[in-house]
């Protein structure tokens, strides 16, 4: 059986320790440009620092350059790009055709990983992104286990899925917090990184339990879900479909959160390729463990993997 | 040597000939293709029966496509369909036979945002014409140039683009641009919401999309040591809504056809033919008005009246000119009372009596003031007599689909609509 490689975000230096120390297999950060919902933003010295960092561990690092791009972002799209490939990151993470088409164009020797969040669905979309030359795909987080099975059976790149983690639900390039607070007369200044970091949620009107994380910043409008995926209970289905790699998602947690999550998946991991009989009775203990260290408001959930969708 | 002003800026010398942009009209049944064909539509896009992403239309079976087709194509316009779902594997059997199939019909074009249903329509069809959705989010022009090299022959831009990037996308790469003129937007980047999923476990990307988006939300802000601030109250008025205004720009129309994009898009395959009919109507009388003669273009009042009458929210120009701030959204205030209601469609007129064949739509009564409209007249009539098809006299048209017979004072033709004034 193949070992999933274990990938964590990092939203520093700092964090990037952490998760390493804590078993990460990979880390996945944000640069100073192009991140889209990244942890943190690295800046080009940080990056190379990182670089250094993952690979003195033996490791892997991974750039995400995954905004979405309008024409002014194109400037300096390509010197960024081979900026970051000299600092030896081991993949970029991408969701736009333009930064493929610039890494081709310039050519780039970088593995390239599609993240579009939302819309990789399918094997075949997944095998057409391969065929440009991309090398992994993150899946979409509304995919149930028996898709994820039958798209892994039929891929012809890597597979990675989000085992752990808040999800986007919602991305509008407008200014909609700021919007609300201008339409209620209180001025708000939506270039700083205000709404950012104050800590904003909504509730829809029937469904009061339920808290959805809203921020703004440069890029628009993010809703996150209302409930972290944990699927360490159900890995070992992840682990024999054959998946690449899985993926804990750092966004609004601590670093000792991350630490502490990373430091559990690890141990299933180990667990489960060492003596599958054993798992079972430990996952128990391990989701009780990330209960205590969940933040208030925030259910464990499996998302997509076992709910049916209509349409 | 001074002339009349017309609102725009100075030219030096008349403008040379302008290119006219085809424009695009939804049709979410047969009636509709035809009413919007009739009405001024260049092209009119449709769902069939799968792939398409408005599952509650009431979409096009094979039958009707050709049917569809034959009466576009004989009028000299297109048909594309709808095929932009973000596929899962279980919807991937069959696309190919789907293809061939609207390509054997004669359908112009298919409308595609996921990459899988790209390739299987270049296998299956490689001569059917693809644009790329809305859905697909294109906002640069490498990624224009991207989907280009990949055979798409036209990229639909996401509503999120400028003027300023629609006129840089369309300088730097030669493909054929659509752009959403009319009609209700998503506040997010299309295809980049699964609210409806979250809240109603309905996949927004296949078709279920619940517009969760336009629901009431309390807003709330955690502070330090067990602090809850409220900001925006569902119960009450200041609730927190993420809805959009609609997209309407007839009135800066001249700016947006001097792009040179190549197909202008109404939205609304789910909307009546009433609306389909007016403001198909008004956009294309203003792109006439423009391309015919563009010295003199005057933005008619008339044009904004009908977009009115045709049922519409208020308005914003979306990204076009700047970026959309709380004006340009929905909070909670009264939508203005509808002042016209779509009542019937004129089936035929007999020029002897003067009296028309009416198929009734909603309740219309003698006495009432009508407005009876077609593509290119409109006059308002108070009705005087109402007979229904055995010629018994009637106070009133009650029944939905109900044929009745009506007195008119001047000519009217098959496909002409009646609205009541209220």
């Amino acid at each position: 059986m193949t070992r999933p490689e274990l990938l964590a975000t990092a939203a520093d230096l700092e964090e990037l320790k952490l998760v390493l120390d804590a078993g990460a297999d990979a880390v996945n950060i944000g640069g100073s440009r192009y991140a889209l919902r990244t942890t943190g933003r690295f800046s080009l010295e940080e990056i190379k620092q990182a670089a250094t960092l993952v690979h003195q561990a033996n490791k892997k690092l991974y750039l995400s350059v995954n905004s979405v791009m309008h024409n002014e972002d194109l400037d300096g799209l390509s010197s960024y790009l081979k900026s970051v490939t000299d600092t030896g990151v081991d993949a970029i993470v991408f969701s736009d055709p333009a930064v493929l088409m610039t890494v081709r164009e310039e050519g780039l020797a970088i593995p390239l990983h599609w993240s579009a969040d939302i819309i990789s669905t399918n094997y075949q979309t997944v095998n057409y992104w391969g065929k440009k030359g991309v090398q992994r795909a993150e899946l979409a987080r509304e995919l149930n286990m028996d898709e994820i099975i039958e798209l892994k059976e039929n891929a012809g790149i890597e597979i990675q899925v989000q085992v752990h983690g808040i999800m986007c639900i919602f991305h509008s390039k407008r200014e909609l917090v700021s919007n609300y607070f201008n339409q209620a007369g209180q001025k708000v200044d939506h270039r700083s990184d205000h709404l950012k970091s104050r800590r904003l949620f909504l509730k829809e009107e029937k469904r009061q339990d339920q808290e959805y994380p809203i921020y703004e910043d440069d890029q628009g409008t993010h809703i996150m879900s209302s409930e972290d995926i944990c699927m360490i209970d159900q890995l070992p289905e992840l682990i024999d479909a054959g998946i690449d790699s899985f993926k804990i998602e750092g966004l609004m947690k601590p670093a000792s959160y991350m630490e502490k999550v990373v430091r559990l998946y690890r141990k299933a991991i180990a667990v489960y390729l060492e003596d599958s009989k054993s798992y079972r009775n430990q996952a128990n203990e391990w989701r009780r463990e990330i209960e205590q260290i969940q933040p208030q408001g925030r259910p464990l959930t499996t998302g997509f993997f076992y709910k049916e969708q209509i349409f | 040597m001074s002339v009349a002003t017309s609102g725009r800026t100075a030219h030096a010398g008349a403008k040379a000939k302008i290119a006219r942009p085809e424009l695009l009209a939804p049709a979410g049944n047969l009636e509709k293709l035809k009413c919007a064909i009739l009405y001024g539509a260049d092209a009119v896009y449709i769902g069939g029966q799968q792939y398409g992403l408005r599952a509650n239309a009431d979409n096009f079976s094979f039958a009707e496509m050709e049917e569809g087709v034959d009466f576009a194509h004989r009028h000299g316009a297109k048909v594309y369909v709808a095929t932009n779902i973000i596929a899962h594997n279980e919807d991937l059997p069959g696309v190919h036979e789907y293809f061939r199939r609207l390509y054997e019909i004669g359908i112009n074009g298919v409308i595609v945002a996921d990459p899988a249903l790209i390739e299987a329509c270049k296998q299956a069809a490689p001569d059917l014409e693809i644009h790329l959705s809305t859905q697909a989010s294109t906002t640069n022009w490498r990624t224009v140039q991207f989907w280009k090299n990949e055979g798409v022959s036209r990229i639909v831009l996401a509503r999120e683009v400028s003027v300023e990037e629609i006129r840089e996308i369309k300088e730097r790469v030669d493909v054929e641009l659509e752009v959403f003129i009319h009609g209700a937007m998503c506040i997010s980047y299309s295809g980049r919401c699964v609210l409806s999923n979250h809240f109603t476990a309905r996949d927004s990307n296949r078709g279920g999309c619940c517009q969760s988006c336009r629901w009431k939300y309390d807003l709330y802000e955690e502070g330090g040591e067990d602090e809850l601030r409220q900001w925006g109250n569902a119960q009450e008025t200041n609730a927190f809504t993420m809805s959009s205004k609609d997209l309407a720009v007839i009135h800066r129309l001249p700016e947006i056809i001097d792009l040179g994009v190549e197909s202008f898009k109404i939205e609304g395959r789910m909307k009546s033919l009433h609306y389909v009919a007016t403001v198909v109507k008004a956009y294309r009388q203003a792109i006439d008005a423009y391309c015919d003669d563009p010295d003199n273009y005057r933005l008619r009042e008339e044009w904004l009246e009908e977009i009115k009458k045709s049922g519409h929210r208020s308005s914003t120009s979306g990204f076009f000119f700047y970026q959309p701030g709380h004006e340009d959204q929905l909070f909670g205030e009264a939508e203005e009372a509808a002042k016209y209601d779509f009542c019937g469609v004129v089936l035929d007129y007999d020029e002897d009596t003067r009296t028309a064949t009416v198929e009734q739509r909603n309740h219309f009564a003698v006495g009432q003031q009508l407005e009876i409209f077609g593509p290119d007249h409109q006059f308002r009539e108070v009705v005087k007599e109402i007979k229904d098809e055995e010629g018994n006299v009637l106070d009133a048209a009650r029944h939905p689909l109900q044929r009745v017979k009506i007195k008119v004072s001047r000519p009217v033709r098959p496909w002409d609509l009646l609205r009541k004034v209220l």
